[in-house]
């Protein structure tokens, strides 16, 4: 007996491949390379492995002006996969430089042993979600799921001399893994319905059996949602969010309030869009519903909030019911919407946590608005991209945030919900008052603490990752032209 | 250089100014020099503009556009019309006065606040510019940073509670705005303010209305003046009321009033009886208030009253004066702010019981302030006369008790004009009032005498203004474009 393998497009998945090799070189350096050497060694390699993702991910976006299904079906080659792992290998970058001098700072020599486990595993993190965005079956899905999920929370856990890590870890692993647990089992009723696994051959099954409205699908399409809802921190499958935010190293936070928020929008968008093209009426309701809730909770929590990075876990949870709202228009300018919002959205939320992790560093201690005081004023580089990153997650016109929060109302309006628009409008003036809560505990309070003395720490590296984040969130408000035509070519993969 | 630049570079002028004096590693000094020379050479490129706009000819000048984001219309249009020049002109003299007395004051953080100012001048000059709505919604908000943090940190001791109060005010009416410009635009398939067709939603103008109406502020949404007036720097609270303010009333003019001819009309009397009641109100609590920027704040609300009387007068007479009216105003009250400041630099303090007597042996604080008063409480032969003058007429035509109530609140000008001048100057000395305090010095005479200086030209020459204003932009109401019917 002879089983039939099926051809496979090394080409299509090089961008997953080139991270999963960096990350076996970076765990191989875990053991070879002598302990003083592991960090910049592991760096080096997490670096060069996000440049060559980007490379191969930019490569396949231009290579591929009309998506394809290959490896089976299993796998999506097409300019919506590879934006969105443009988008994660550029957060990867960032994050690489921002853990270089950031991720398991040294106490007194020991941390230092795991860092190239640390890349090793942020780099297969990346690896499994841009496997995610890609995933053109239910299998697909959930193994890319866990893949990046258990990468994820062995990364909250890791620094576990400090105790709200593990702590943090833990939390993930259990709530992490109900949403997993529900994702599974709407896979199985969907499958038990349509009788396939693949997206399309879903849409298709339902079409030619008349399957909409069934009972069995419906209820798999409302836990499949549930458990995206999980992985994009969206109320009310929020609770894991502010916790694990606070607990897990910063650098880590960082990375995961960008990138999963990412994998998670986009597998979300061609998820509902391909399979379930007929129950549109109940999905754009349910993430509606749903957005409406992230917007509602996210906000009023946050404004209560004094540890910043609890209140910024409660901004990325409105965050998602902004970017929700473009989802639920089910459309391609909806489409476009969100694709462009993630894009200052990221940087903006991974340049945000990088500015609280220099402050923690230098203050040894968790960030709160109170010994927040006088940081612009100390540090200019950083308080002017941190007002930066504040005014543009309220939606001025200082950044990419701005045409973000317009795109996705514009899409609403398009598809006749006039009253999400409001809802968004009321949510971000509630969010202003947090967001400049920030700006003024930066500014407009005399410091208040006096620091241990002595410059601070050198974090060049810190700089340029923020820098790159600060090009990016402003920038996007210039370049909305050519931004919106990537993002445009990517949905029209899927719309 | 073609003319049409000009119009590009009044915005990008200065804010490549505030990028410059954030990045150089200059001194005090430098910053601050640079500051007022970037102001000075913004004010010469409009004289260079006003010089080369025709006024003959009504319509869009010195236009440019780029595309921003082209498939939903939206566009990076510029260009201005016969009032944006003046509107334009206003901003570019009030901020370079402002700058320069920030300067000689000697703010400390020189390279944040110096760039801030200049930012703040690209952002409004920019709002008077914009011919797309997404751009001017951009340029508007964009107005608001600078001016939280100009006042959050430079400000007086209750300045936080002003701040979120100023900010939370504007930004629900902003938001408000945001949500009716996403509609009409998508309705009408651009944003282009030129080129847009005419709406007849009555929610839509309401939203546009209610933004611009906190901006100004027009009664009822006047919560955030006397907080931000009073806490802001002195030079702050100038721009505040003296340009900020018109550009709320500025959006009447350019968007609300032609974009929205139908629900205009239909709500006339309401924004007028509103109108109305912010004149006379203002005036009155301008008359109780208990100190010099109390004043002139609060007379500020009621001459946004009066502007809007004439905006919403539905006649050409009261257009022009409105826009007489907001560029005299904008000079009065900006050197009014600017004299509170140089007042209580003198005695730490701007309440009357404590101030008088302060015209002996300060002869020129003494003519400035009576200058001002004089001309601000509508002397016959003086700029806010002939622009009152205009407005009375102009809403006369609508009806006549409009005009009646306005003539009264000329005499609440007067008293509360002659309050704040008597409180000041004469009266027995106050307590805090020293003899060693010093006259206006010459660097403080360089700064506000060039405003009054603008305020005799235009009392001796208002035709100036108010002969080119240009007609009000017209929409293009050919048959092919039909009025959109909005829900």
């Amino acid at each position: 007996m002879t089983i039939h393998t099926p051809h496979i497009d090394w080409f299509a998945l090089s961008t997953i491949l080139v991270l999963l090799a960096a990350s076996f070189v970076s765990l191989l350096g875990a053991v070879l390379v002598p302990a003083p050497r592991r960090r910049t060694f592991s760096a080096i390699v997490s670096k060069l492995g996000f440049l060559g993702g980007l490379v191969t991910s930019i490569w396949l976006y231009v290579d591929s002006p009309h998506g394809e299904a290959v490896v089976s079906g299993a796998f999506y080659r097409d300019r919506w996969t590879a934006l969105a792992q443009i988008i994660l290998c550029g957060v990867g970058l960032a994050t690489t430089l921002l853990s270089w001098e950031h991720a398991l700072p040294q106490r007194g020599g020991r941390n230092d042993d795991h860092i190239a486990e640390f890349f090793a595993l942020l780099l297969a993190s990346a690896a499994g979600m841009a496997f995610f965005v890609g995933a053109g079956n239910l299998m697909v899905l959930f193994l890319s799921l866990e893949w990046f999920s258990i990468a994820l929370y062995v990364m909250c856990a890791i620094d576990y001399d400090v105790e709200g890590s593990l702590e943090a870890g833990l939390k993930y692993l259990i709530v992490g893994s109900f949403g997993s647990a529900a994702l599974l089992f709407g896979s199985a009723l969907v499958y038990g319905a349509t009788g396939t696994i693949s997206f399309s051959g879903i849409a298709t099954a339902i079409g030619a059996h008349g399957l909409s409205g069934d009972a069995l699908l419906v209820v798999g399409i409302a836990l499949l949602v549930a458990g995206l809802g999980f992985k994009m921190s969206a109320a009310p499958f929020h609770m894991w969010t502010p916790d694990v935010y606070e607990g897990a190293p910063t650098p880590v936070t960082a990375w995961m309030s960008a990138a999963t928020k990412v994998a998670a929008l986009v597998l979300a968008m061609r998820l509902m869009q391909t399979a379930f093209p007929l129950e549109r009426h109940l999905w754009s309701v349910a993430f509606a519903v749903i957005a409406v809730a992230s917007l509602v909770i996210g906000n009023l929590t946050a404004l209560v909030q004094t540890n910043v990075k609890r209140m910024l876990a409660y901004s990325s949870i409105s965050h998602a019911g902004f970017m929700l709202i473009g989802l639920s228009a089910g459309t391609a300018l909806g489409g476009r919407a969100v694709m462009y919002y993630l894009i200052p959205y990221s940087a903006m939320a991974f340049g945000s946590f990088a500015v609280v992790a220099a402050r923690e560093r230098e203050l040894g201690k968790p960030v709160t608005l109170e010994n927040l005081a006088g940081f612009g004023w100390e540090r200019p580089f950083l308080g002017v991209a941190m007002w930066l990153f504040m005014f543009g997650f309220a939606g001025l016109p200082v950044g990419g945030g701005f045409v973000g929060k317009f795109y996705v109302f514009a899409a609403a309006y398009d598809a006749g919900r006039a009253w999400l628009v409001v809802v968004g409008v009321l949510a971000t003036l509630v969010s202003l008052y947090y967001y400049l809560g920030v700006v003024r505990a930066m500014y407009m309070r005399g410091p208040q603490l006096a620091l241990a003395g002595g410059s601070p720490p050198r974090d060049r590296f810190l700089h340029v990752a923020v820098g790159m984040a600060l090009v990016v969130s402003v920038g996007s408000l210039f370049a909305v032209a050519p931004l919106i035509d990537l993002a445009r070519n990517a949905a029209s993969a899927v719309f | 250089m073609s003319t049409a630049h000009l119009t590009s570079i009044l915005i990008w002028l200065p804010i490549a100014g505030a990028l410059a004096v954030w990045l150089l590693p200059l001194s005090k000094y430098a910053t601050g020099s640079l500051a007022v020379l970037v102001s000075l050479i913004e004010v010469g490129f409009w004289i260079e503009q006003a010089s080369r706009f025709d006024f003959h000819q009504s319509g869009l000048q010195m236009s440019e556009q780029a595309k921003w984001f082209g498939e939903l219309g939206i566009s990076y249009h510029v260009g201005v019309y016969g009032f944006s020049v003046w509107l334009v002109g206003l901003t570019v003299v009030v901020t370079a006065a402002c700058t320069g007395y920030g300067f000689w004051v000697g703010r400390d953080r020189p390279r944040a606040y110096f760039g801030l100012m200049l930012l703040l001048t690209g952002a409004t000059v920019g709002v008077f510019e914009s011919q797309d709505l997404i751009l001017f919604y951009a340029f508007f908000e964009a107005m608001l940073i600078p001016l939280y943090i100009l006042i959050g940190v430079w400000g007086g001791a209750r300045r936080i509670e002003a701040t979120v109060k100023f900010v939370i005010y504007t930004m629900a009416g902003s938001l408000l705005m945001l949500a009716a410009i996403v509609a009409y635009g998508l309705h009408a398939g651009t944003f282009d303010l030129v080129n847009g067709p005419t709406s007849a939603s009555r929610w839509l103008f309401l939203g546009f209305m209610i933004a611009f109406a906190i901006k100004a502020p027009l009664f009822p949404f006047h919560g955030w003046l006397p907080d931000s007036y009073r806490e802001a720097p002195p030079e702050i609270s100038a721009v505040l009321s003296g340009v900020i303010a018109k550009a709320g009333l500025y959006g009447m003019l350019r968007i609300a009033i032609p974009l929205f001819p139908e629900p205009a009309s239909f709500y006339r009397t309401a924004i007028l009886a509103l109108a109305a009641t912010a004149l006379v109100y203002g005036s009155l609590l301008a008359f109780r208030a208990p100190d010099f920027r109390g004043v002139v704040a609060y007379s500020s609300l009621a001459q946004s009253g009066l502007i809007t009387l004439g905006l919403f007068a539905g006649t050409s007479l009261g257009l022009s004066g409105a826009v007489l009216q907001m560029v005299a105003h904008g000079l009065v009250s900006a050197s009014l702010f600017l004299l509170a400041g140089v007042v209580e630099r003198r005695t730490t303090t701007g309440e009357f019981r404590l101030l008088g007597g302060m015209a002996r042996g300060r002869p020129a604080l003494a003519t400035l302030l009576m200058t001002l008063g004089v001309i601000s409480l509508a002397v016959p032969g003086s700029a806010n006369f002939a622009g009152e003058f205009l407005i009375l007429a102009g809403v006369f035509q609508q009806a006549w008790w409009w005009a009646v109530i306005g003539a009264g609140a000329i005499v609440l000008a007067a008293m509360y004009m002659l309050r704040l001048i008597s409180g000041v100057l004469h009266e027995a000395r106050g307590s805090t009032v020293a003899d060693e305090a010093m006259d206006v010095r010459p660097a403080e005479l360089a700064l506000v005498a060039p405003l009054v200086a603008g305020l005799l030209l235009l009392s001796a020459w208002p035709a100036a203004i108010s002969h080119n204003v240009g007609p009000s932009p017209k929409q293009p109401t050919s048959s092919s474009s039909a009025p959109l019917t909005l829900p």
